[in-house]
């Protein structure tokens, strides 16, 4: 009777889990695929040096690569244009427990988002602390068990588990907060508060978010938002109002808009963390967007094999044709070159 | 009666907001005061002092504050570390790597000797260490290990764990053990005046050789309790002058803990400083909750008998604002330093 019950919960269970995975797959039809090669050895690392969780790659103007990994201790790593490295950055920083996110602004100014330490950090391009955004759960308060109900009430200065960060062309700076609030948060460009979209609390409706996991700011000072457990992207303008939601594109992992006069985005509906059975089939690829949503190709797929991608927790789309892909479950970052014209339609699996 | 009730009206008012009629102090702020090596990074700086010639220290808060795992005590170690600089800024080195008392650090002082003195809030420290950082004396004890909740549950109880010393908290127990300690000040005769703190509601005093002599003060409001101790400072007469900014307040005692009077229009102090020389000026912080930018973060000048001078600064991140100062070096009266737990950094400041 046990085990029949026991089965009978598991079917169940199962029965809950197959819709939602279902959602994932994105609904976009007859999305051209975009053929691409990835560059064999591309980033070389010094011996006795080992990048962990890649979940956090970024370009600077000079074509230098920044890698922002879970190692043993979370670590910030420069290579230049060729894929060698160059040096760490914030060896040892007290804003570096749980790395999520890496971008380089206008100015080559490199930011880090820690998830663990709730820290943004501003950092010169050679690697000095020039703003800090948010605080680190004070150490005198002793260990902290991992919080279960509601989440406390957002307040304007302080992060839960933030995920994002992007800058528009005024230097205003755009947060995307994260595991344990649920908001979009605006500062100036000497970090003041500005306003907020979302709260702590998760919600569906436009403006709402649950677990915006990524954020980058087009041209026209839009907010680009992956809106992750919704299964979603929003646009917000820069004020935070929301304009345009997009919910054909799978899940929404992370977000990039490419440089130059003709803006692209780049949106990845990437695979599910443990690899679920079936999930393969459904996640994995990479949308390339107009800045109207247009879909202009998809690229890429789940997998283990170089190539292929495992968990695409962030791009790097400074130039359209090449994008720097950063893996959370291969430890790897791979540099796409994608072919311009698309080769052929094919229909989204 | 009529009298009576402005008056009681106008310290109400005083009570509830800072001297906002003080007069601003023009000051300028030195870009990059301090040279770090490209592998070294100030963390949250909780203490910034300078000794006799000039060098400057800073104990922060940076690195990988850590609890140990498969092991019968779950301790912390690391978090923070103490760094020497020249009078230009220029880095010298390292003080205490590895220190077991280095883990949340909140002052670092200088005495007329030139010996430093650490305060550690989380191992619960006051570190005497001589001007080449050896260890001369210590006052209070690391708690064997800490508390460590179980997952989901609530937090553990103070001391569920381990054990912080003090007895209760905010019971000001007489004890040289502490909790969540914040400073510590000398008197002319080398007494040790310990500021106990944020978890203890006391200030302890010892004698030159580190023998506890009483303690005063519980959690409270009325006058001789706080409600926490941030910062405490000593004049050449021997006053004690103690941030009590749980109560907005600076509360002054004499030199047995007698309350003598108290400052309620400077804000939450949170960091104190007195100059030395024959005209001292008292520095008093104002700063700004941590999780918030949009209020508070002045500095006030004031004379030793409570008149404000005037004030500087604001909340921020630029320079010329502070992100929640926490200490203060006024050994010179127009050239301060001040430690920022916020912004990571130290300015350089220059009165005018």
């Amino acid at each position: 009777m046990k085990r029949c019950l026991v089965l009978v919960s598991f079917i169940v269970l199962a029965l809950c889990v197959t819709p939602a995975s279902a959602q994932q797959k994105a609904t976009a039809q007859n999305v051209p695929e975009i053929s691409y090669t990835s560059v064999p050895n591309f980033l070389k690392l010094p011996p006795g040096e080992y990048l962990g969780e890649a979940v956090a790659v970024a370009t600077n103007s000079k074509g230098h690569i920044f890698v922002y990994h879970r190692s043993a201790n979370t670590r910030l790593f420069e290579f230049d244009q060729n894929g060698n490295f160059v040096k760490e950055i914030g060896k040892g920083y007290y804003g570096f427990e749980f790395a999520h996110s890496v971008r380089v602004d206008a100015q080559d100014n490199i930011w880090t988002v820690d998830e663990g330490t709730n820290m943004v950090t501003k950092f010169s391009p050679q690697g000095k602390v020039l703003m800090v955004l948010g605080l680190r759960p004070p150490a005198v308060e002793g260990a902290v068990a991992t919080t279960n109900g509601p989440n406390p009430p957002a307040q304007k200065y302080i992060f839960c588990r933030p995920t994002d960060v992007g800058f528009d062309p005024q230097g205003n700076i755009f947060v995307s907060d994260g595991y344990c609030n649920n908001r979009v948060v605006k500062f100036d460009k000497n970090g003041r508060f500005v306003a907020q979209a979302g709260s702590e609390k998760p919600g569906k409706g436009p403006g709402e978010f649950n677990l915006p996991h990524g954020l980058q700011v087009d041209g026209q000072g839009n907010v680009w938002v992956a809106d992750r457990t919704n299964i979603r992207y929003q646009v917000l303008d820069n004020n935070l109002k929301p304009i345009k939601t997009y919910d054909n594109l799978g899940v929404g992992w992370t977000v990039c808009v490419s440089q130059g006069p003709h803006q692209y985005v780049f949106a990845s509906n990437s695979n599910p963390n443990g690899n679920p059975p079936g999930s393969w089939a459904i996640t994995g690829e990479i949308y390339k967007l107009e800045l109207d949503g247009t879909i202009l190709g998809k690229f890429g797929h789940a997998s283990k094999e170089f190539g292929g991608f495992q968990v695409v927790h962030m791009m790097d789309c400074r130039n359209p044709n090449e994008i720097i892909v950063g893996e959370i479950e291969s430890w790897r970052v791979q540099k796409l070159m994608l072919q311009t014209a698309p080769t052929k339609t094919s229909s989204a699996r | 009666m009529k009298h009576l009730l402005s008056l009681l009206i106008l310290v109400t008012f005083f009570v509830a907001v800072a001297d906002a009629q003080a007069p601003e102090i023009a000051f300028d702020s030195a870009a990059n005061p301090l040279n770090l090596p490209d592998d070294i990074y100030l963390g949250e700086v909780g203490g910034v002092a300078t000794n006799s010639k000039g060098d400057i220290f800073v104990y922060t808060r940076t690195g990988h504050p850590t609890v140990s795992l498969g092991s019968s005590r779950a301790f912390a170690h690391g978090g923070s570390r103490l760094f020497q600089f020249d009078r230009t800024g220029k880095f010298v080195r390292e003080i205490g790597q590895g220190n077991y008392g280095f883990l949340y650090a909140q002052k670092v002082r200088i005495d007329p000797q030139d010996n430093l003195w650490v305060v550690d809030e989380m191992a619960g420290y006051v570190m005497k260490l001589d001007p080449n950082g050896r260890v001369l004396m210590l006052l209070g004890r690391k708690p064997e290990a800490i508390p460590v909740p179980a997952r989901g549950a609530a937090p553990a109880a103070e001391g569920g764990g381990g054990q912080r010393g003090g007895g209760l908290p905010g019971a000001g127990a007489q004890s040289d053990v502490f909790n969540r300690p914040t400073d510590v000040a000398w008197d002319a005769a080398g007494n040790i005046f310990v500021a106990d703190g944020m978890g203890n509601a006391r200030v302890a005093k010892f004698d030159s050789k580190g023998v506890f002599i009483k303690s005063w003060g519980s959690k409270g409001t009325a006058n001789g309790m706080f409600g926490s101790v941030n910062s405490i400072a000593v004049d050449a007469q021997g006053n004690v002058y103690a941030a009590d900014a749980g109560n907005k307040r600076i509360q002054v005692f004499d030199n047995n803990g007698n309350f003598k009077t108290a400052y309620t229009n400077v804000g939450a102090p949170a960091a104190l400083c007195i100059t030395p020389g024959p005209n001292p000026v008292l520095y008093s912080s104002n700063s700004n909750p941590p999780e918030d930018l949009d209020v508070a973060g002045e500095i006030y000048k004031m004379k030793l008998d409570g008149t404000v001078i005037g004030k500087f600064g604001k909340a921020g991140k630029l320079l010329k604002e502070f992100g929640t100062v926490n200490e203060i070096d006024c050994r010179s009266e127009n050239n301060l330093l001040v430690g920022e737990v916020g912004n990571l950094r130290v300015q350089k400041l220059t009165l005018r």
